[in-house]
């Protein structure tokens, strides 16, 4: 009876362990998005990005474990964590947002597993940090898009002018690039306000702003939030430019916004005007690639520069892993490790948001090609030339 | 700053703070009747909005959904007891819970409501709203109408996160917006006043009244009155404390779902957006101390115009000054009232 016991336990205990863990071989990927939560506007499309993502590499079968992080620092950490211990991943993808990107550092770094994170901060990918060996990232720099902006506003001939941001890491984050950027070019900042994401009016920073009488103002929001100091601005009869960042980059977005938003200028990744893009352009492929399986899967329209993160960094993952698959098996140290070297050595990589050339001291890689100015003209968004 | 600038900001503070003052009427009224602290009261600002946005652009809400399961579990839980008490209970139970949901879900999914009027529209997103208040008492809270506050409060942080959550699955994370019910404006001086901030004062105002009515010459609001005064003396008189329960939750629902629809034309409402809302009605309430109805009022139109002015100065700072308010309010509550430990 006793080893009848014994056995059926064994056996349990086999059965079980023979549930979690993966076959061999196969390349896992696992992903934290913030699918619920303040973020779930940017990390809805990118959970429907992973779905189409290859479900093989080089002859390997893939599997994505994907986890919601709530848009939440300790969730994340604590699902990097699940992700490296028990799913034993080979790669992590996440998450959404820089907070908690940043928390993820320490734990990929320890677990010598790399990462590619879908969050906007140069902070994540700051070669200063020894542990950032292990970290890439797909989106554009803020410093980049505030390059774009005042370049813009400069040739404009605007020459005092105006920011209101969110009041966390997102709004703080553009006025200290903004304003550095903005002083190089001998431009004058002369208010600054902060509103959070779930105002409900920002009368009293609009006010403040006209009174200040800017010939532009910048607005550092992303989603729908971002059009409440616009719809504002125009309310209170102001005539001057208006300026968005490229968090606003969705139609959600224009469509709260509505004719309050004609003329607003915004930098923004290329997939976001793809169709627009003249043929010459080398992202004008790649792009159109990402839209039309994204709207082949989730209607017409539907299609955001967030999702397109996450596409880039499948693509940066289909593209490296060949070549870690030739000195490694998956789920082994030496893969993981190879496939750093491999992600780091990307070169030319054509992608959704621009072109990929990595190296030690840049792991994100993007140019100039990465970036456009767009307006919104008659409700949808119009490449500048 | 000049005159023209204060009086912009008051006009944006009182029509701000007329929704608080609603939402802190019925956090004080479920409070004095129920003892339960209605964190949830946002979520119906946001259902209220999201619903009418879903019926304008020919969606089917998600509420419509909970509502037909909410009244399935109802009609579950109250079956067996209606059934003993005889045939006339049972078909008013299962003509509330089962028929008036799928009439509903018929008129919404048959008559194209995004082709009436602004009016019905309004009438409609209502009509699937407000049943969720009652719903939601008899689910959550009715089995432990006798727990004191501490448990109940806890509960209705679930039932707030349950709703929030929901509310994410239903209405997406994107924020929408409602046309305004008049695009009408008023030049006032150097003032423009636009047609809906009207709406919103004189809708609450109305509100306010007829709450007033209700309370002072209906003998519903009589009995709510005495279950708040003494439960159990109440309850001598033959009130039925659930169905005050009920009655209060439906007030509170009809409350919340309005005030969406009234400040959805404003500003953009998003899933979570009326936690936040909620929550400065809260403060409000406080100022009144969970108990008095018009100083509740006047605390969450001082709350109003205090975040008005204070976007004003300090921006960044807004949140921190408004609820840093409760604080000396507390503090001054503390002193001035004796302090009676009449639960548990």
């Amino acid at each position: 009876m006793k080893s009848s016991q014994s056995l059926l336990s064994v056996a349990i205990v086999a059965a079980l362990s023979m549930l979690t863990a993966p076959a061999q071989a196969d390349i896992n990927v696992g992903v934290v998005v913030s699918a619920t939560g303040p973020a779930a506007s940017l990390g809805i499309p990118e959970k429907n990005t992973i779905a189409l993502m290859p479900t093989s590499i080089g002859g390997e079968k893939v599997n994505y474990i994907v986890l919601d992080d709530a848009s939440d620092t300790t969730t994340a950490v604590k699902n990097t964590r699940k992700l490296l211990t028990e799913d034993k991943v080979d790669v992590i993808i996440g998450s959404t947002i820089t907070p908690n990107s940043l928390a993820m550092i320490d734990v990929v770094a320890e677990a010598e597993t790399p990462m590619i994170s879908m969050a906007a901060s140069a902070k994540i990918v700051d070669a200063a940090n020894p542990k950032v060996k292990w970290v890439f990232k797909t989106p554009q720099n803020d410093v980049q898009m505030s390059t774009a902006i005042t370049e813009h506003m400069a040739n404009a001939g605007a020459q005092n002018v105006a920011f209101i941001g969110f009041a966390d890491a997102y709004g703080e984050g553009w006025f200290h690039e903004f304003s550095k950027i903005a002083e190089a070019r001998k431009i004058k900042l002369v208010a600054s306000e902060r509103y959070n994401r779930s105002d409900t009016s920002v009368t009293g920073q609009v006010l403040k702003v006209m009174a200040a009488k800017p010939d532009a103002v910048l607005i550092a929001g992303a989603g729908t939030p971002a059009a409440l100091p616009q719809k504002t601005l125009r309310e209170k009869g102001y005539k001057g430019a208006i300026y968005q960042t490229h968090g606003v980059a969705n139609n959600a977005f224009l469509k709260v916004c509505g004719k309050d938003c004609e003329g607003t200028f915004l930098p923004a990744g290329p997939v976001l005007v793809a169709k627009q893009l003249p043929d010459a352009n080398p992202v004008k492929k790649s792009a159109m690639a990402y839209v039309q399986k994204y709207e082949a899967a989730n209607g017409a329209g539907s299609v955001t520069t967030f999702g397109a993160h996450a596409w880039d960094a499948g693509l940066l993952l289909a593209n490296a892993a060949p070549q870690a698959l030739k000195k490694a098996k998956p789920g082994t140290k030496e893969f993981r490790a190879a496939l750093r070297d491999a992600l780091e050595g990307t070169r030319e990589l054509a992608a959704a948001h621009g072109i990929f050339n990595m190296s030690a001291s840049d792991h994100l890689g993007l140019d100039q090609r990465a970036r456009v100015m767009v307006e919104v003209v008659k409700g949808d968004w119009k490449l500048i030339k | 700053m000049d005159l023209q600038i204060a009086l912009l900001l008051a006009q944006d503070g009182i029509v701000n703070g007329a929704i608080y003052a609603l939402l802190a009427l019925a956090l004080v009224l479920v409070f004095a009747v129920t003892r339960v602290i209605f964190i949830p009261q946002g979520e119906f600002v946001a259902y209220g909005a999201l619903t009418l946005v879903a019926l304008q652009a020919g969606r089917l809400p998600g509420t419509l959904w909970l509502m037909l399961a909410l009244g399935a579990a109802v009609a579950a839980l109250d079956g067996p007891a209606a059934w003993r008490l005889g045939r006339r209970r049972l078909a008013g139970l299962l003509g509330r819970q089962l028929v008036y949901p799928f009439v509903i879900a018929a008129l919404t999914y048959g008559a194209a409501p995004q082709d009436w009027p602004m009016l019905l529209q309004v009438a409609l997103a209502l009509a699937i709203v407000v049943p969720l208040g009652p719903q939601i008492y008899r689910v959550a809270y009715q089995p432990i109408e006798e727990a004191p506050v501490l448990i109940l409060l806890i509960v209705s942080v679930a039932v707030h996160l349950v709703l929030v959550g929901l509310g994410l699955l239903f209405f997406g994370a994107e924020g929408s917006r409602t046309p305004a019910f008049s695009e009408a404006s008023f030049e006032l001086g150097d003032l423009t006043i636009s047609g809906q901030s009207l709406w919103v004062v004189g809708a609450s105002l109305f509100l306010i009244v007829a709450l007033y009515v209700f309370f002072e010459r209906s003998l519903y609001g009589k009995a709510l009155r005495a279950t708040a005064i003494n439960r159990a003396g109440a309850r001598l008189m033959g009130i039925s404390t659930t169905l005050a329960g009920k009655l209060s939750f439906l007030l509170a629902a009809v409350i919340g779902a309005l005030s969406g629809i009234l400040i959805a034309p404003i500003t953009t409402v998003y899933y979570d957006t009326g936690f936040l809302i909620g929550l400065k009605g809260f403060v409000g309430a406080i100022v009144g101390g969970l108990a008095s109805y018009p100083v509740a009022a006047a605390g969450a139109l001082l709350v109003g115009l205090l975040e008005s002015f204070s976007s004003f100065w300090a921006s960044a700072f807004k949140e921190v000054i408004v609820f840093t308010l409760i604080i000396p309010v507390l503090v001054w509550r503390s002193l001035t009232t004796r302090h009676v430990e009449d639960d548990e």
